[in-house]
């Protein structure tokens, strides 16, 4: 692949999302105040000595969208990680076993994936205790199930190839068969799929944090920072739209460069659109 | 969502049903799929129930704080029935559940039902209006980006509906609220409807809420639609009917058209399903008194038997939209009656 073959939107989008990891890696050095701070009055317009105006307990906002970056795009990639590796061992294990562990993983996914992501995580996180862990694994075990479905489809069409069988012949165990044979050649369709499944995780994770329910107070991250600044928009402050906005906007550049990845490998079909 | 690939799974059934099933291929293959459906209502209940029970975390403690006396714990615990064995407290709250009794709510002591039976009307009074307004639009946009593929429209609807995805729910909401209820003035922010509302004034309240919803599914739709129709028109019959020198209307009337509506009514009830739930994040934003707001309220104090009861409402809602996209699928496509 080289550098000319990667058309602009997708470029907009790369350039975007390593904006936002620049921002989350150097947090401390770059913001102007700190996240916690409270630096002026209360609601104060955008310009001067604060860029993008103070919210609603007269924290910068600036600062709190770069500190929230780091919140944000921490706990997303953690949970996307996390709800990978366990969709694709589970998958990869049910596709190369067959027979009854495929029948039990598929039925047990089928179930999960019959209660919409959104309520199945508003009934499990209210009987479990509020915590970054918790909500990390929650976030991960809900998205696996996505990733279960894309990863068993293209596994299985992998799984009857010949170097399979000769491997298979040959002696190999299932976990040289998942890793070194199954793996490498999904691998392409299951990097598109893990961009949806982070630009998904960052919407998911903004969206239980304006409902209260996701990163707790006083830490900042984008969708609670819309939470925390909501009220304003009565009154015509804008401020709760600025985290609003760059959660859309990264969510749009991972977006771009997923399309454009799509559209290189049109080998790849279903498991999008699902959220 | 179950996949067509169950029916072919299943075992093969003894010679009665077969005649039967022989006779009535049709009416069969509905009743599996409903059966299918009710099992895994069943099974979902179950999974919200005892899923919840099994996990660690505790009304009892959580509403006493950590210094609670053990003492004190227990009392609450007897309070609420939480002392009894499981399996008795689960098929009580299902069989209460079945007749539509959802118990008293932990924190208020209100009876769930009641609540529910209002606010249930008012999510989907919002949700219908959005599905009014969505579905027609979405299939249009649909046809006119396959109409015009690859070229100026097409790629103008491609991009902005990649955009419209990426958008969260309640930054939508606000923004049409700064626009059209702060700057113009022209709608209301907050949505609340009360009983004693005209239908007029009831529906320009949801204005705002249904926009918002309309925006979150038509691009969904329409993506899902434009993909249908396309693997349609790409098909070697169409390719066929162009060359036997069929007009490109008639073909499309009689070749594409019938094929076309089964995967385009599958997505549309998809995308209902979507909204059903899409309704939580909305009511929320506009303060409308419907279920999701219930919901989410619950969850905050950790009110077990108002978020079952909306958990067990919402999933069985999206459940039965996905059943009859599946049986919707089925009588469209004869092909499906008979799997190999």
């Amino acid at each position: 692949m080289r550098l000319r073959d990667v058309s602009i939107t997708a470029w907009i989008g790369i350039l975007g999302i390593l904006l936002a990891f620049f921002c989350a890696i150097f947090a401390p050095w770059i913001a102007p105040f700190g996240e916690r701070e409270i630096v002026g009055g209360v609601w104060e317009p955008m310009g001067g000595a604060y860029l993008l105006g103070t919210d609603n307990l007269g924290r910068d906002i600036l600062s709190r969208m770069i500190f929230g970056a780091r919140t944000t795009l921490s706990v997303a990639m953690a949970a996307t990680i996390i709800s990978f590796s366990l969709g694709i061992i589970l998958s990869f294990t049910a596709a190369v076993s067959r027979g009854w562990i495929d029948q039990i993983f598929s039925r047990f996914n089928d179930l999960m994936m019959s209660i919409p992501t959104l309520i199945f995580a508003l009934v499990v996180l209210a009987a479990l205790p509020q915590s970054l862990i918790v909500l990390i694994l929650v976030m991960a075990v809900l998205d696996s199930t996505r990733v279960y479905r894309l990863g068993r489809a293209v596994a299985l069409d992998v799984a009857v190839m010949e170097f399979v069988e000769a491997a298979k012949l040959r002696g190999e165990g299932r976990i040289w068969i998942i890793f070194r044979e199954i793996l490498p050649n999904t691998l392409t369709p299951l990097l598109a799929e893990f961009g949806l499944r982070f630009a998904f995780s960052i919407l998911f994770l903004s969206t239980l944090s304006f409902l209260g329910l996701g990163i707790q107070p006083p830490a900042a991250d984008w969708g609670g920072m819309v939470k925390d600044n909501k009220d304003g928009i009565i009154f015509g402050i804008s401020a709760a739209l600025v985290p609003g906005g760059a959660i859309a906007a990264l969510a749009i550049c991972v977006n771009l460069v997923v399309d454009w990845l799509l559209k290189r490998t049109s080998s790849l079909k279903g498991g999008r659109g699902d959220a | 969502m179950t996949d067509t690939t169950e029916t072919s799974a299943l075992p093969p059934e003894t010679s009665q049903r077969r005649s039967l099933g022989e006779r009535f291929p049709l009416a069969t293959l509905i009743l599996q799929r409903l059966g299918l459906s009710a099992l895994l209502l069943f099974a979902v209940s179950v999974l919200i129930f005892g899923g919840v029970e099994a996990l660690p975390g505790d009304f009892a403690t959580t509403y006493l704080g950590q210094s609670a006396t053990p003492q004190a714990v227990a009392n609450i615990r007897a309070d609420l029935g939480l002392d009894r064995p499981i399996v008795t407290r689960y098929f009580e709250w299902l069989g209460g559940a079945v007749q539509g009794d959802f118990g008293n709510s932990w924190a208020s002591g209100n009876s769930v039902s009641e609540q529910i039976g209002r606010r249930l009307g008012n999510s989907l009074f919002l949700a219908f209006f959005a599905a009014v307004v969505s579905v027609p639009l979405a299939v249009g946009l649909g046809m006119l980006a396959v109409f015009y593929r690859d070229r100026v429209p097409d790629k103008i609807i491609n991009i902005v509906s990649l955009a419209a995805i990426s958008l969260p729910e309640f930054f939508i909401g606000y923004l049409l609220i700064l626009f059209f209820a702060v700057n113009m003035r022209i709608a209301t922010f907050p949505a609340t409807v009360y009983d004693s509302m005209g239908f007029i004034d009831r529906l320009q309240t949801i204005a705002l809420p249904a926009a918002t919803l309309v925006f979150v599914v038509l691009a969904h739709m329409m993506r899902m639609t434009r993909a249908a129709i396309l693997s349609v028109m790409s098909s070697a019959y169409m390719e066929s009917a162009e060359l036997k020198g069929l007009s490109a209307m008639r073909a499309i009337i009689k070749h594409a058209a019938p094929n076309a509506i089964a995967p385009i009514v599958n997505v549309v009830a998809l995308n209902l399903a979507y909204l059903v739930v899409g309704v939580v994040v909305v009511e929320v934003v506009f303060v409308y008194p419907g279920m999701g707001q219930y919901m989410v309220d619950a969850v905050t104090v950790r009110d077990m038997p108002v978020v079952q009861a909306c958990g067990l409402i919402f999933a069985a809602f999206y459940i039965i939209l996905n059943m009859v996209a599946d049986i919707i699928a089925i009588v469209a496509n004869p092909r499906l009656r008979h799997p190999r």
